[in-house]
């Protein structure tokens, strides 16, 4: 056994095997389908917030323009299915058959070329990824070679979002405008529509996010996480020491927009359309809260996190339609002002020691001592 | 003679967009100044700004009305009250908000941000239910309205000229509040060096509360001020808020002179860019070259050189 | 499928169920009052599962009651909600009380999906009166398709769209644009037209519709088109523009948030609707709009669309008088508020023209139904699942309201394909 530097304690284990059973057991045998194609929405915004947890909580680096990374996954899945969808057969009343049905509105008589790749499916999943980290790329290495970060950086990912959404909704002949890409039928001629598929789908994001899970802890325990650590604290003592500090930053960076790409294209495919309401500036800022209320150093709680708070939203905002507004405003204040940490840290601090007592000598690991640090 | 137009025709339309993008630069400042003030001099980022300004919008609507139906014949000038009523009940919640929130969050300013855009929910929701989820119409003296006309073409929008002057006010009234009167010279005292300004006797804890309220006041009158060009709703604030930042940022986040500069060269470039193309595409330009002179001088336009 | 084939099914659609209304009505003068439920037992008249019980029926309503599009879409839920108290008080549906399910859409296209899914998976619902804008009707289409459900949609939106799952009690775009083009060509003498809009579908649909029939139909000319960000609130330059290019019409589809700083900035301009030239036409704007724009600020405006609060009918006067009563003295009813009223209405006279509430009966029963006590009187649902109206134009005055200075003679015919205008 690896000593200095297990891949989980037993403790992270175990909250792996529970956060699996719950994923993967409890929520499909407990729940219909419906709720259950709920709750695989949910955990699209899950992939989001772990990377968040990486790149806010071990990085230091805030980002609130995540919905771009979310957006673009999410619109290169629903260009292919789009293109699907938008067979000659399908489109046969539009003037131009073929094309997607907004272009047809707007006019346009041919597909763009940059839409012709997304016939191809092994294309789109390489897209997928590809397209946000490549856009994230551009941004962090402009950024922190110049070692812009704290609460520029927040305010500049928060502006692209912006100008995103603007040019989204500007060039609506070629993406949709603001309603987005909308009627997704098909992926390979199976219809993605149906309970079942419904459910399929839920099962394949569960294991991606536990997957996505596993890959950031990876991160995490490699001398590469305790870096960014030493980086969020000491930026200047860590350059000093001769490592390339901004090649880090624009690492972790381009990851967490992989992350949130994967869920956006998982999102695509399990609500059916894909619309520029995900790129601006106020989903990107409830995904950091997600993150933060799981707390901001647990990838575990980052989960946890976005299951609640959704969870919460949609109960609250079925009873008191009028209300869900203060609660999640209040939701806010009270993470940032009294659990800066978040769930996972109410449970590090409550209800571990409780279940160390009744299991002592079973070898719970201790905390690790940096992340028991508070961001900044 | 250029393009279909005489040379009077296009000369006075030039005359006219310098004007309109003076108002812009104005609407900008106002917009801004309430929020360098604290961003810049204190480096919380207050998300909920656009809301304060709402409260102020809010503050005239409720003047009006009442002036409307008990005092009718001093109409003509319930907006200057208004204004006043608006720095003072935005500048409370502020000062307000500033003890039972900010003060806790000092030390790390990317969660005031979290916190503020909580609050800036909560604000939302509170109009929403308290005064409608309708935009609420604010009817303005006679005098406001309308225009004056220089020559046939030529047409200068009197509350164009009225948020200009107001924002001249404002500006002088700051950079007096902050340079040139003893208060001010504590705030940047604090500034400087927190540690050493509470030595000497400042109480810095005072200071913090007077500038977050002095910022959200002027984001008041600011927002009372734009019922003469714009709506006013629970949720218009949202409307203001990224612009609001990039000015200030692209000025130079502890700069005043700076976000005043930023604010003219972004109102310009943008005011200019409206008149050749598509407002949607100048839009979008605007805030690239924002951006993207942001990532070459991240710092900003202005920055101040303090060690750190 | 052509007009040619449509118009002969459409006529004897007509007939027929003219014939049917009059079979019907010394039916219900011999039963003395309204239906009873007895008269339907609940395994007859809901052979799908829906919320049916012997007494009560469940219908749900959907819109933003938070999030920025809460300022327009609440004048449709007190529609709605007064609609369905009428009919409740009047006996209900098939002798059964409606019963409301309402879900908030937060102004979020996913939300309204979610929420249309829940009210049609979870709860059953017979009927959803909802969304607002485009996007979130987009959205929600879908899932009304996959789970067979109906929705009655109120806008007025920009076409190209023809869902069996749905009845647009809206005017399409051809049918709001066309008549008031031709008004003002007609009647104002207009030979130059500027579009202006908000950057989105469906500004953009309408402006396109515009220009075609600017330039092709009418052959006059547009000088200019332009779209701004959805709440954008700088129009000083367009302004300039536009006194730049002096067009007879300024032809202007801003909404939202936008609205105000566009009336408000053009007035300061000097821009005086009151006078002959320019004359500004817009569809965006109803007495809704006008509560936050001001009176003042857009006196003189000429407003095109099928229904004004001033109309003077006997229908409107009550409905007025009933809205007031129920939301208060202060209220006001634009053209999308009474569209909403009328969903309900429309659907309890589908129901009990078909006797079911199943969604397979109700969508054959449908096409045809005449709702004779409409405020902006009667309509008629077309086979497109749309209504033959009226299209009226309006002009402001300062008291926020519309003064009704022309009337299409006939019922204009809903084309949400429209030929040649695409």
């Amino acid at each position: 056994m690896n000593f200095a530097n297990p891949f989980f304690t037993r403790r992270e284990w175990a909250a792996f095997a529970i956060l699996a059973v719950l994923l993967i057991l409890v929520f499909p045998a407990s729940v219909d389908a419906f709720r259950l194609n709920l709750i695989g929405k949910y955990l699209t915004y899950a992939f989001v917030a772990l990377g968040l947890v990486l790149c806010w909580g071990y990085g230091g680096i805030l980002s609130l323009g995540q919905g771009v990374f979310f957006g673009l996954g999410g619109y290169c899945m629903a260009m292919f299915l789009k293109l699907e969808a938008s067979s000659p057969e399908n489109t046969a009343i539009q003037s131009t058959p073929g094309i997607p049905d907004f272009m047809d509105w707007n006019q346009l008589t041919s597909l763009p070329w940059w839409w012709e790749p997304f016939h191809s499916l092994p294309f789109t999943l390489v897209a997928v990824v590809a397209v946000p980290v490549i856009f994230a790329f551009i941004i962090a290495f402009a950024m922190f070679t110049r070692r812009v970060g704290g609460v520029y950086f927040a305010i500049i990912t928060q502006a692209i979002a912006a100008i995103l959404t603007i040019l989204i909704i500007g060039q609506q002949g070629y993406t949709g405008g603001v309603n987005g890409i909308t009627d997704l039928r098909t992926m390979l001629g199976w219809d993605i529509r149906t309970d079942e598929a419904k459910t399929i789908l839920y099962f394949v994001n569960a294991c991606l996010l536990l997957g996505c899970l596993l890959i950031a802890q990876l991160v995490k325990i490699t001398k590469f996480g305790r870096l960014m650590i030493a980086i969020r604290d000491k930026e200047d003592r860590v350059r000093f020491s001769g490592y390339n500090v901004a090649g880090f930053k624009i690492f972790i960076f381009c990851f967490a927009a992989a992350l949130a790409s994967v869920g956006g294209a998982m999102f695509t495919l399990q609500v059916g359309f894909m619309s520029p309401s995900f790129v601006g500036i106020v989903p990107s800022i409830e995904m950091v809260i997600f993150a933060a209320v799981g707390g901001r150093l647990s990838l575990f709680g980052a989960i946890y996190g976005a299951l609640i708070v959704n969870g919460a939203k949609t109960a609250f905002s079925e009873s008191f339609p009028e209300l869900w507004l203060f609660a999640m405003g209040g939701l806010f204040i009270a993470v940032v002002m009294a659990f800066p940490n978040g769930l996972a840290g109410l449970v590090r601090s409550h209800v571990e020691p409780l279940i160390g007592r009744l299991f002592s000598g079973l070898g719970w690991g201790r905390t690790a001592a940096a992340d028991a640090t508070p961001a900044e | 003679m250029i393009g279909d137009y005489t040379y009077y025709e296009f000369s006075s339309i030039l005359a006219m967009q310098a004007f309109a993008g003076l108002i812009l630069f104005s609407v900008f400042v106002m917009m801004a100044l309430g929020l360098a003030i604290i961003f810049g001099q204190m480096g919380v980022i207050n998300m909920a700004h656009g809301e304060f300004m709402i409260l102020g919008a809010y503050v005239t609507y409720f003047t009006s009305i009442f002036f409307e139906h008990y005092l009718p014949s001093l109409f003509g000038i319930y907006f200057f009250l208004a204004m006043i009523l608006a720095f003072i009940v935005s500048g409370a919640l502020g000062m307000f908000v500033e003890w039972a929130m900010i003060r806790h969050l000092y030390k790390r300013p990317l969660d005031t941000l979290l916190a503020t855009w909580g609050l800036s929910l909560i604000l939302q929701q509170f109009y929403r239910s308290v005064f409608g989820a309708r935009e609420v119409g604010v009817t303005l003296p006679e005098y406001l309205l309308g225009s004056i006309s220089l020559t046939d073409i030529i047409e200068v929008p009197i509350n164009g000229l009225f948020v200009m002057g107001l924002t001249l006010l404002i500006t002088f009234g700051v950079w007096f509040l902050m340079y040139r009167s003893g208060w001010g010279k504590k705030v940047r005292a604090v500034i400087q060096n927190r540690v050493m300004a509470g030595a000497v006797g400042i109480n810095t804890k005072m200071v913090d509360r007077m500038t977050f309220g002095l910022g959200c006041g002027i984001a008041g009158v600011a927002g009372s001020a734009f019922t003469m060009i714009g709506s006013t709703g629970p949720t218009a604030g949202q409307l203001y808020i990224v612009d609001t930042f990039l000015v200030v940022v692209f000025g130079g986040a502890a700069s005043l002179l700076g976000t005043i500069a930023s604010a003219f060269t972004i109102s310009q470039a943008q005011s200019t860019m409206e008149f050749f193309m598509s407002g949607s595409m100048a839009k979008v330009l605007t805030l690239l070259t924002v951006v993207g002179i942001l990532m070459l001088r991240p710092q900003g336009l202005f920055a101040l050189k303090i060690r750190r | 499928m052509t007009k040619d084939t449509k118009s002969p099914n459409l006529y004897t659609m007509n007939r027929r169920q003219l014939l049917a209304g009059m079979s019907a009505i010394p039916l219900l003068a011999t039963m003395g009052g309204p239906l009873r439920a007895s008269d339907f037992p609940t395994a007859e008249v809901n052979k799908t599962g829906l919320a049916v019980t012997d007494d009560k029926v469940t219908v749900g309503i959907l819109h933003s009651v938070t999030g920025t599009m809460a300022i327009s879409e609440t004048g449709s839920v007190e529609a709605e909600k007064l609609a369905i108290k009428q009919i409740n008080e009047s006996g209900g549906v098939l002798g059964r009380q409606i019963e409301v399910i309402q879900e908030d859409g937060a102004s979020d296209w996913p939300t309204f999906a979610e929420k249309a899914k829940k009210l049609l998976v979870q709860d059953k619902v017979a009927s959803v009166m909802g969304c607002w804008t485009s996007a979130s009707r987009k959205a929600v289409l879908p899932v009304f398709e996959q789970y067979n459900g109906m929705l009655f949609y109120p806008t007025f939106y920009e076409g190209l769209e023809e869902s069996p799952n749905v009845i647009y009690t809206g005017q399409e775009a051809t049918q709001q644009i066309i008549a008031g083009l031709d008004w003002v060509a007609k009647e104002k003498g207009a030979k130059s037209f500027y579009l202006l809009g908000s950057d989105y579908i469906w500004p953009r649909t309408s402006n396109k519709i515009a220009r075609k029939h600017i330039e092709d139909k009418l052959g006059l000319k547009v000088v200019g088109e332009e779209y701004y960000p959805l709440g954008h609130t700088q129009f000083n330059s367009v302004i300039n523009k536009i006194k730049l290019k002096k067009p007879d019409v300024i032809y202007a589809i801003v909404v939202g948030g936008s609205n105000v700083a566009f009336y408000k900035q053009l007035k300061a301009a000097g821009i005086d609707m009151t006078k002959e030239k320019p004359v500004l036409l817009t569809i965006s704007v109803t007495e809704d709009e006008i509560l936050g724009i001001g009176g003042e600020n857009i006196v003189g405006a000429y407003a095109c669309m099928k229904y004004f609060q001033s109309l003077e009918n006997d229908n409107n006067k009550e409905f007025v008088a009933a809205f007031k009563e129920m939301w208060g003295d202060d209220s006001v009813i634009g053209d999308v508020t009474q569209a909403a009223y009328l969903g309900p209405w429309l659907w309890k006279l589908a129901v009990e023209k078909a006797g079911s509430f199943d969604i397979d009966p109700l969508k054959e029963s449908l096409p045809g139904i005449e709702f004779t006590k409409a405020p902006e009187g009667y309509v008629r649902i077309h086979e497109n699942h749309h209504l033959w109206s009226k299209t009226r134009v309006g002009r402001a005055k300062d008291d926020g309201q519309y003064e009704v200075v022309y009337e299409t003679a006939d019922l204009v015919e809903p084309d949400p394909f429209p030929e040649g205008y695409q």
